[in-house]
């Protein structure tokens, strides 16, 4: 056993309204350079819908993620190693700008200068990269926003396999969820393994996953391997970029950005102990329902006596285990099995995973007719399908989501009865397998979401790793060559002129 | 041409070539590590990188092999081997026009494409178009020693720039006078090829020395990094 922590996130679906805050603070603080204009490190998507960039969970069409080889092991989907070599010169798996979107300003300017007209003013789109005219945008990382585009093309979506998915065309039965998605910062990250110059890595103290950006040489493997397409080329450097879990705040004890300016408070972060030996085996079951609780089973109780000790030795400091045994992503994800990974079928064992979202009842309005189970109604009859979340989130196993929707119903129905009609019921608690006590932490931590309770966060004690004395005065966070004392651009190239520079005439 | 180009050329000139390529590159991956990339325009454009960028590259790794070990291997291996230098040059010539004709193809495709696609030719710089035309230049002059070579097969010519490559590897101090009487077309050839070893730091180039063939051997799939070191303080 080599026990490790990760910081690691949960994201409260049933709480998501979709503002978008995430995404537009992770922009402004992240990507708001050239070259990731188009890379959102959060995005929000709307689901059903084929997501950004455009059908990214297809693997058969991008070949993210693992394959099982017939002898039990696995390798990336995009290949072995020799087979990841030659796609080097020109990858076929790699997705074009295209499918993301062409990025792009608008002519600002014209507003303001544009003479006497008949008609308003009005700021047309112009192409980021070539500086042209856009006479269209026709794709953005949410593009779908509120079920928008015809029922065709968004129920392409692969989380509708074994859903009759017809009938949620009709504007009665349509049904519709908010999937906030980041780096998954996983335990077997296909980017990783798949990057021939060795620059992505895995943090052993906190389990960041991030690209050494000196050492990135551009093959982009990575963007292709990652199944999650949460992996961008920076076409201005030549150099990929991904989300970096806020670490230069994570190790500070502050929670990422979008975590912190979250206003719906659905995202948690907190240390998880798991077992590093396991983690090739735990990745390489056969049945893919099965990932989802061969993951479970390489996480390690943070109260037992043998694991503490064993923690201990393996190097983790003191704050971090007491912060494990408090962590809400530990209580969220073992005790109460409420948060699933997203897309467990992947085989890279994903570290931010999701709170399914309840839904109204289907067909409510028949009255009577409505399935129930007992004081709670049957989470069969919720509106969104069983099958469709379990698709999401066990890789098709509906008994889990079932039964993390049955305790989150069991919350509601016993904390109503508690606060509205003064009756504790511990029935409702001992059906879905829980008792009142932990209904009522439930009740807390998810419900009303106190900042302390979703974030412990402990800090990342770096004077016990580097010299504090020889870090004084050096570079410390900078994008790019910022670090370099050569000038840019330098003899050796540099920052090409921009497409468009903020005082050209526009017409 | 004179004694003293001769000698400027053939002599002087790959010492300075060599210098810049060895000491540029050591001071850019010193210190400008974050501009060391392949350089891929594929996310912005997919058409005609398939096919250009593969005919290229796998074209001009036979041709770079192939005159790696075609120039710098010593003669005695061949005599010792008994391969005879006409079924050598035989060779050269026949590899080296397919792989130069797979890598022409590949090249010209990758500069219509670079010339003529919005998006690539608006975040070129001027190293990334130069560095194809100068490489579509140095090829061209290649394919045609072709000719030149098929003048004479007994693989006399051949060994003076084997003798003349490898003397400038041992410092042979009057190097250049065993290319002084060789054609034109050759003597343009290995003057274009000495400076493509001069630029080699400041383009993209320098991706080559970074062909990430230690993946193959790396031990397992997954990197981990590490910076505990010091015991925590109590």
């Amino acid at each position: 056993m080599k026990i490790r922590a990760q910081i690691a996130m949960v994201l409260n679906l049933d709480k998501c309204i979709g503002c978008h805050t995430c995404s537009i603070t992770c922009k402004n603080v992240w990507t708001s350079r050239e070259g990731v204009e188009y890379a959102w490190f959060n995005n929000v998507e709307t689901k059903p819908g084929i997501g950004y960039p455009r059908d990214w969970e297809n693997q058969k069409r991008w070949n993210g993620g693992w394959r099982r080889k017939a002898d039990g092991g696995i390798e990336p989907k995009i290949g072995s190693k020799w087979r990841i070599l030659a796609k080097i010169f020109a990858n076929p798996d790699l997705p074009e700008i295209d499918d993301y979107y062409e990025p792009f300003t608008f002519d600002y300017e014209h507003l303001r200068t544009a003479p006497e007209l008949e008609a308003f003013p009005t700021a047309r789109p112009r192409s980021l990269i070539t500086g042209e005219r856009m006479e269209k945008i026709v794709n953005g990382p949410n593009w779908e926003e509120i079920l928008g585009g015809e029922f065709s093309k968004r129920s392409a979506d692969y989380n509708f396999e074994g859903v009759q998915k017809e009938m949620y065309g009709q504007f009665e039965n349509t049904f519709m969820m908010y999937l906030p998605r980041l780096c998954e910062h996983c335990l077997n990250p296909a980017c990783s393994a798949s990057c021939p110059s060795g620059a992505i890595y895995k943090r052993e103290e906190d389990g960041v996953v991030l690209i050494d950006q000196d050492k990135c040489r551009g093959w982009r493997m990575c963007v292709s391997a990652c199944p999650y397409k949460k992996i961008y080329y920076n076409w201005a450097s030549g150099k990929s970029e991904k989300c970096i879990l806020c670490y230069p705040r994570l190790e500070a004890g502050m929670p990422t950005v979008c975590s912190e300016t979250c206003v719906g408070r659905i995202r948690y972060l907190g240390v998880v102990l798991y077992d590093a030996d396991r983690i090739e085996a735990a990745a390489s079951v056969k049945d893919e329902k099965k990932l989802y609780s061969s993951q479970l089973e390489i996480f390690l109780d943070p109260n037992d006596p043998k694991v503490i000790a064993q923690a201990r030795a393996d190097g983790v400091p003191e704050p971090w285990l007491e912060a494990a045994r408090k962590s809400p992503v530990w209580k969220m994800a073992m005790e109460w099995k409420v948060a699933f990974p997203l897309h467990p079928e992947y085989r890279t064992l994903p570290m931010v995973w999701y709170i399914p979202p309840l839904s109204p009842i289907q067909a409510a309005a028949e009255a009577g007719k409505m399935g129930m189970d007992g004081a709670m109604p049957d989470v069969r009859s919720l509106r969104i399908p069983l099958r469709y979340l379990a698709n999401l989130l066990t890789a098709g196993d509906e008994a889990p989501v079932a039964i993390g929707l049955e305790r989150m119903l069991a919350m509601r129905a016993y904390m109503r009865g508690k606060n509205i009609d003064g009756v504790i019921d511990e029935a409702v608690a001992s059906k879905v397998g829980l008792t009142g006590l932990q209904i009522e932490e439930m009740y807390k931590t998810m419900a009303i979401a106190n900042y302390e309770d979703r974030f412990v966060i402990p800090t990342t004690h770096r004077e016990w790793a580097e010299d504090a004395y020889d870090l004084k005065g050096s570079c410390g966070f900078t994008f790019g060559n910022g670090c370099s004392e050569g000038e840019t651009p330098s003899l050796f190239g540099g920052n090409r002129t921009p497409a468009i520079r903020k005082s050209e005439e526009v017409g | 041409m004179g004694d003293f180009a001769n000698h400027m050329l053939f002599g002087w000139y790959p010492y300075l070539c060599l210098t810049v390529f060895l000491l540029g590159s050591a001071i850019r991956f010193d210190r400008e590590q974050y501009s060391w990339r392949s350089g891929s325009s594929q996310l912005l454009r997919r058409k005609q990188l398939l096919w250009g960028s593969n005919l290229f590259h796998v074209g001009i790794l036979i041709i770079f092999v192939g005159h790696f070990f075609g120039l710098l291997t010593p003669i005695v291996v061949f005599e010792t081997l008994g391969i005879p230098h006409e079924a050598k040059q035989l060779l050269a010539m026949v590899v080296g026009g397919v792989a130069g004709l797979m890598c022409l193809a590949g090249l010209l495709l990758l500069l219509h494409r670079r010339l003529t696609d919005a998006r690539i030719r608006n975040t070129s710089s001027f190293s990334d178009i130069a560095i194809l035309y100068i490489l579509l230049a140095q090829l061209l002059l290649g394919l045609s020693t072709i000719f030149v070579s098929a003048q004479h097969l007994d693989g006399g010519e051949m060994v003076k720039f084997m003798t003349w490559a490898q003397g400038v590897l041992t410092l042979r101090s009057d190097n250049w006078r065993i290319v002084e009487d060789v054609s034109p077309i050759f003597k343009m050839h290995l003057t274009l090829g000495m400076t493509i070893f001069l630029i080699f730091p400041f383009t993209r180039l320098v991706h080559i020395w970074s062909a990430p063939v230690w993946y193959l051997g790396r031990q397992g799939y997954q990197v981990v990094r590490t910076r505990k070191s010091i015991a925590p303080a109590e």
